[in-house]
């Protein structure tokens, strides 16, 4: 398909805003400022634009819901902490194509009558907080931001703010507590983030690849737009792909895509000619699928319907020789070390299920191992304010459904098959 | 008692003005600070605080919070590699015992020359081109066991 998200990527110095303009750049701006910021909400509604971070919320609802409150000021905030493993789609928009996300999120803040933004990026990502800083006093210096842009009596100002390494900061209300100055954590809600976000202010938080579409939809109208992907699914889609294949990487496909063409056709196939073993299809929180899922198209209603989740759209595919007890131990670090340990059953579930995974994969695990794991994703389950522990859940109860005999092969033969081990992490 | 430099203490200030609420310079404040001392001990947190005007628990517990502050003394050169799912399928695992035994060091540790501090992090969004690590602000991918030797060499 043609590209429209990344279209910008390869073009050389695309960072600098003149050519960035030069290439059709901040177009949607002039069509913006024609029109009443009513109709750039419907505009986007009409697109069927969903949040592209995971949750796959209508875009169009959540700012309509901001939209109604009748407080002042009100914030945008780019959720650019893309932290969930297998991920990487926001990194081009943040290092290749930064006024791309300006852009987006300049059109955004007028549709909501935003007039202060924050991208909340990532601190792992420091060539990005260079850009995107570098980018925002260009847009500044071309009145494109900041006071009366373009002479209009729209005002937005827009800043960087550096996560420091916090997975949780990705969720949205973790996100404002951060950028206020607390710890990173959930919010119980109501109230909600559109009545009360930063600083106790009507706020809308969207993922960096949801707001990148909102000037292609406003530049060329939500009919084009809405007519790449699924009825319930449009527009197109920035998928990861990674693991064991020939071609992994980004590519931007229309959504509803097959998994089957994604990994064979994209991906150019298992790396050695290896048979396919298994798929984490959105990001290490979603369900794994098998090998006779590959026919499911990759939208929101499809992956739910095969039992997992479309999540971010990142792929993670494994290889016949893969430990599957080893991954999911390696998960399920991860998960442990980025609970933020306020709700009891993941802080301590997700500790418990590292020993327990670990103790397996070094062939120490007992039969009776397998049922305490299930118990315990049960207690994390529906028990937490967040979606990290169910998150971390998903993994192991999906593995234990499909790979259950891999399990108990551990136990049975006191080793692993493939000779791993887990080791000590701090 | 520690004192900020003049150059940490306006990018404080400048950091501040982003915000209608100080206590959000608290971040910025650290990342400053730790470029500054190179590592965020518990004074280095205090002077902080002092600058921003919050309680010096507020900023210990934000440094204690995050992976990216050091709250060690590290060496010259960081070098984080990935070991999330990602890597480890491609291999990760093998290049963190390649790294250990070229440094000596195990994952956490500091070489004795105070050169390199080894450390296995979580997702980089190094995704499809690994495994991955980063030295101090700067990306390695597809590494392989000799690209790792190319790599150290460098520094």
């Amino acid at each position: 398909m043609e590209k429209i998200l990344l279209k910008n990527v390869d073009v050389p110095n695309i960072n600098d805003i003149d050519v960035y303009i030069a290439h059709g750049g901040y177009m949607s701006l002039d069509k913006m400022l024609s029109m009443d910021s009513k109709d750039v909400l419907e505009e986007v509604k009409r697109s069927g634009l969903r949040g592209r971070g995971g949750a796959w919320f209508p875009a169009g609802m959540k700012w309509q819901f901001c939209v109604e409150v009748d407080r002042w000021p009100k914030y945008l905030i780019a959720n650019a902490d893309e932290g969930e493993p297998g991920t990487f789609k926001d990194r081009p928009f943040l290092e290749k194509d930064p006024h791309q996300l300006i852009e987006g999120m300049i059109v955004s803040a007028y549709a909501i009558k935003a007039s202060g933004g924050y991208i909340y990026l990532r601190g792992e990502y420091p060539d990005a907080y260079r850009i995107m800083n570098a980018a925002i006093d260009q847009a500044y210096a071309k009145n494109l931001l900041g006071k009366n842009i373009k002479g209009s009596d729209f005002s937005f100002d827009l800043a960087v703010h550096s996560g420091a390494g916090a997975y949780i900061c990705g969720e949205a209300s973790a996100l404002i507590e951060s950028l206020e100055g607390k710890r990173g954590q959930f919010r119980v809600r109501p109230p909600y983030m559109a009545t009360h976000g930063a600083y106790g202010r009507p706020t809308v938080v969207n993922n960096v690849e949801t707001l990148v579409n909102v000037s292609h939809i406003l530049n060329r109208g939500a009919e084009w737009w809405s007519s790449i992907g699924t009825k319930e699914s449009p527009g197109p889609k920035v998928f990861g792909i990674s693991g064991h294949l020939n071609k992994p990487g980004l590519y931007e496909l229309p959504m509803g895509v097959p998994l089957r063409e994604l990994i064979y056709e994209h991906g150019g196939g298992i790396k050695g000619g290896k048979k396919l073993k298994a798929i984490i299809p959105g990001g290490v929180s979603t369900s794994l699928l098998m090998p006779e899922h590959l026919d499911i198209k990759m939208d929101v209603k499809s992956l739910q319907e095969a039992g997992s989740a479309i999540g971010s759209g990142a792929t993670m595919v494994m290889d016949e020789d893969t430990c599957i007890v080893h991954i999911i131990w390696r998960a399920m670090g991860f998960f442990c070390h980025e609970s933020c340990g306020r709700c009891t059953p993941c802080r301590e579930g997700t500790d418990w299920m590292v020993r327990i995974l670990g103790r397996i994969e070094n062939g120490q695990g007992r039969m009776e191992d397998l049922d305490v794991l299930a118990d315990v994703c049960h207690t994390i389950h529906h028990n937490c304010f967040c979606p990290l522990g169910e998150g971390a859940v998903m993994p192991v109860l999906s593995s234990l459904k499909y790979f259950r005999h891999e399990y108990e092969e551990h136990i049975k033969g006191q080793r692993c098959p493939k000779g791993l081990k887990a080791r000590e992490r701090h | 008692m520690i004192t900020l430099s003049k150059d940490t203490l306006a990018e404080i200030e400048k950091a501040a003005a982003k915000y209608p609420d100080r206590n959000s310079a608290i971040m910025p404040g650290l990342w400053a600070a730790q470029r500054e001392f190179g590592h965020l001990s518990p004074e280095v947190i205090e002077a902080v605080a002092i600058a921003v005007g919050v309680p010096k628990a507020k900023a210990q517990g934000l440094a204690t919070y995050h992976s990216l502050y050091w709250k060690k003394p590290v060496g010259k050169y960081v070098i984080m590699l990935c070991t999330n799912v990602a890597c480890t399928l491609m291999g990760a695992e093998t290049m963190l015992a390649h790294l250990e035994k070229k440094l000596g060091i195990h994952e956490g540790q500091t070489t004795p020359d105070g050169k390199f501090t080894l450390m296995e992090v979580e997702c980089i969004g190094s995704c499809g081109y690994g495994p991955a690590l980063v030295v101090n602000e700067t990306f390695y991918y597809d590494l392989t066991e000799s690209g790792i030797d190319a790599i150290l060499a460098k520094y």
